[in-house]
């Protein structure tokens, strides 16, 4: 039997006390990782640093305010003073992408902290404990993956009501269902191993078991999935706000963005293609890296 | 093989019975009172919020509410539209066929660039073929549809002039939405079946095959990719999901009426009876071609024949 404080010490595996120690182990086990990058991988990554940075510190890498309306310099093409050039509101494009890095990275951030969290929850639940709640979790799971690609969350958006928040948390949970599958079925793998049954047969707790042998074996899969999963959630979030259905204007977003540039396609190129360009090289960076991780972490791992 | 087909059967009744049961409680779970979240912002008088809650059976009892709308659907009755008043099964007929042609060209063109791109990969692995397929492919699934549905209309509509912005009716206009569609399925397809093939590869049976001397083409055509296509046939389903909620996306960017832009006019608009029977559509056909995956499985693998 599960009990609750089972799953409170389990996540502690997760989630520990002792960051200090862990955060070191992090930064050892990542600098070892990365020995075994690509270079294509190393450029990936390299690119999305330097992204969380300028998301971090907006106001260092632009000069103009992203809000601010000046009629008397709409639609300039790109130049030094504007190297995105401005939009229809004579807004410095950059500008707006510097502070939509912030806005898409923030959100994309939570929606995956929300589907990681609760597919971990579930998926682990599911596998360990089995019986019925495996049986209901994974009926639960059939019926909501009958909604494909981005319609659980567009649903979900629909009676929240359009937003940035709900977006988010539409993007959360929109995505749990396919991710709690794959953490159960690494779950399940790792419970059939001899090991598990060896630490149960010398008396281990289930919390014990939790969090000496799954968590650490259903780790990889975690962080290839979370990876994989922060990619997913910037596309469905451009895609509700593309939509208008996430941020809403004046917010600089990515996709909001595009979705008003849509426009001016015709007429001035730089407005939809150079903030698009943004968003795709930092998908693109952001799969490159999930799959030099999936390759040395979880090469078994498939996601369809 | 019958218990199989019988197991697969229940199963998506199953799914269907709970997206039906999901989708007609789905305005209870959302915050708020449904008959105000209905009307929208606007102010509106007592009376006719009354009147929305008599005429939608917001007044009767959950339990009641749910079963009188499973006995509807399942008469084909989907209620009509707040805005238009118009029955939405008739709306949703009238957009359909658009939307399956837009979603099944995508889907051919997933396929037939996918599949030779995939095994193409996995035959040259490591050379440069290898690793321009694998660029395509990681392409294919990174790049958001909106965008490449925009720099599409701008590279061959506005500049070439090849083909129309959007609309819909002529092929001509099915041919950019169709590619930016099937642009991610081709890369999401190239991806899976060079893994499957690089697996299937590695097998025993192959080098068997190999050691009984036949030609190199087929081992790789008839031996390897078919235990490759089994995993592939899987994502062809999901794809195709992702494909018919993708024309939500690319019916938005080429300006099509479909079933994608109907449902978000709907969510826009807060027209409840449209977003209903716009998800419980999608949901149903992709639960269907779910079934009908099973029966191509039995083809591909035999031993759920045996089992």
């Amino acid at each position: 039997m599960l009990s609750r404080e089972a799953i409170l010490s389990a996540f502690s595996g997760i989630f520990p006390l002792r960051a200090h120690k862990n955060f070191i182990f992090l930064l050892v086990g990542f600098a070892r990782l990365s020995r075994r990058f690509t270079f294509g991988g190393i450029l990936a990554f390299a690119l999305l640093t330097s992204v969380v940075t300028i998301a971090l510190l907006p106001h260092v890498f632009s000069s103009y305010d992203p809000i601010e309306v000046s009629p008397e310099s709409i639609f300039v093409p790109p130049s030094l003073n504007h190297p995105f050039g401005t939009d229809n509101l004579g807004r410095d494009i950059f500008s707006r992408v510097v502070f939509g890095a912030r806005t898409t990275l923030g959100f994309a951030l939570m929606a995956n902290a929300i589907s990681i969290t609760l597919s971990t929850l579930f998926g682990i639940l599911a596998a360990f404990r089995g019986g019925w709640l495996d049986s209901l979790i994974m009926r639960v799971v059939d019926i909501l993956l009958a909604f494909p690609g981005i319609l659980l969350a567009l649903i979900m958006v629909s009676f929240l009501g359009p937003g940035l928040a709900t977006a988010m948390v539409s993007v959360g949970f929109g995505q749990t269902p396919g991710f709690v599958r794959i953490v159960r079925g690494s779950a399940l793998n790792v419970r059939a191993n001899l090991y598990v049954e060896a630490a149960r047969a010398m008396g281990a707790s289930d919390a014990r078991i939790l969090r000496r042998h799954i968590l650490p074996n259903v780790r990889h899969t975690l962080i290839v999935l979370t990876t994989f999963g922060f990619g997913a959630a910037i596309l469905i979030g451009s895609s509700l706000s593309f939509l208008g259905l996430g941020a809403q204007p004046p917010t600089p977003e990515w996709g909001s963005m595009l979705g008003q540039a849509r426009g001016y396609v015709r007429t001035y190129w730089w407005v939809a293609t150079l903030p698009g360009s943004v968003l795709a090289v930092v998908l693109l960076s952001i799969n490159i890296v999930g799959d030099q991780l999936r390759d040395i972490l979880d090469p078994r791992l498939r996601l369809g | 093989m019958g218990s199989f087909l019988l197991f697969r059967l229940v199963h998506g009744l199953v799914v269907v019975a709970g997206v039906v049961l999901l989708v007609s409680v789905m305005i209870h779970i959302a915050p708020g009172d449904p008959a105000m979240l209905l009307v929208g912002d606007s102010p509106v008088p007592r009376e006719q919020l009354e009147q929305i809650r008599r005429d939608l059976g917001l007044d009767r009892p959950i339990a009641v509410q749910i079963v009188s709308n499973l006995v509807r659907f399942a008469r084909g009755d989907l209620g009509s539209s707040l805005r238009t008043n118009r029955p939405v099964l008739s709306d949703l007929t009238r957009v359909i066929p658009s939307t399956f042609m837009l979603a099944v060209s995508g889907m051919f063109i997933g396929i037939a660039v996918g599949v030779p791109i995939g095994v193409l990969a996995a035959t040259r692995r490591g050379e440069w073929v290898d690793s321009l397929a694998t660029a395509f492919g990681v392409l294919g699934i990174s790049l958001p549809t909106f965008w490449t549905g925009i720099l599409a209309i701008a590279l061959f509509s506005v500049q070439l002039g090849w083909f129309p912005t959007g609309g819909q009716g002529e092929v001509r206009m099915l041919v950019l939405p169709a590619l930016t569609l099937g642009w991610f399925a081709a890369g999401a397809l190239a991806r899976i079946l060079r893994s499957g093939m690089l697996e299937a590869l590695s097998q025993d049976h192959i080098n068997v095959a190999r050691a009984k001397g036949l030609r190199e083409r087929t081992v790789v055509l008839k031996h390897a990719l078919r235990s490759a296509l089994i995993p592939a046939v899987t994502l062809v389903t999901v794809q195709f999901g992702a494909l018919l909620s993708g024309t939500v996306i690319v019916e938005t960017v080429f300006a099509r009426d479909g079933l994608g832009r109907f449902l978000v006019h709907g969510i826009l608009q807060k027209d409840f009876p449209v977003v209903q029977g716009a998800v419980l559509v999608i949901a149903v056909i992709y639960t269907a071609i779910n079934l009908f995956t099973d029966l191509v499985y039995l083809q591909l693998d035999p031993r759920l024949r045996y089992a």
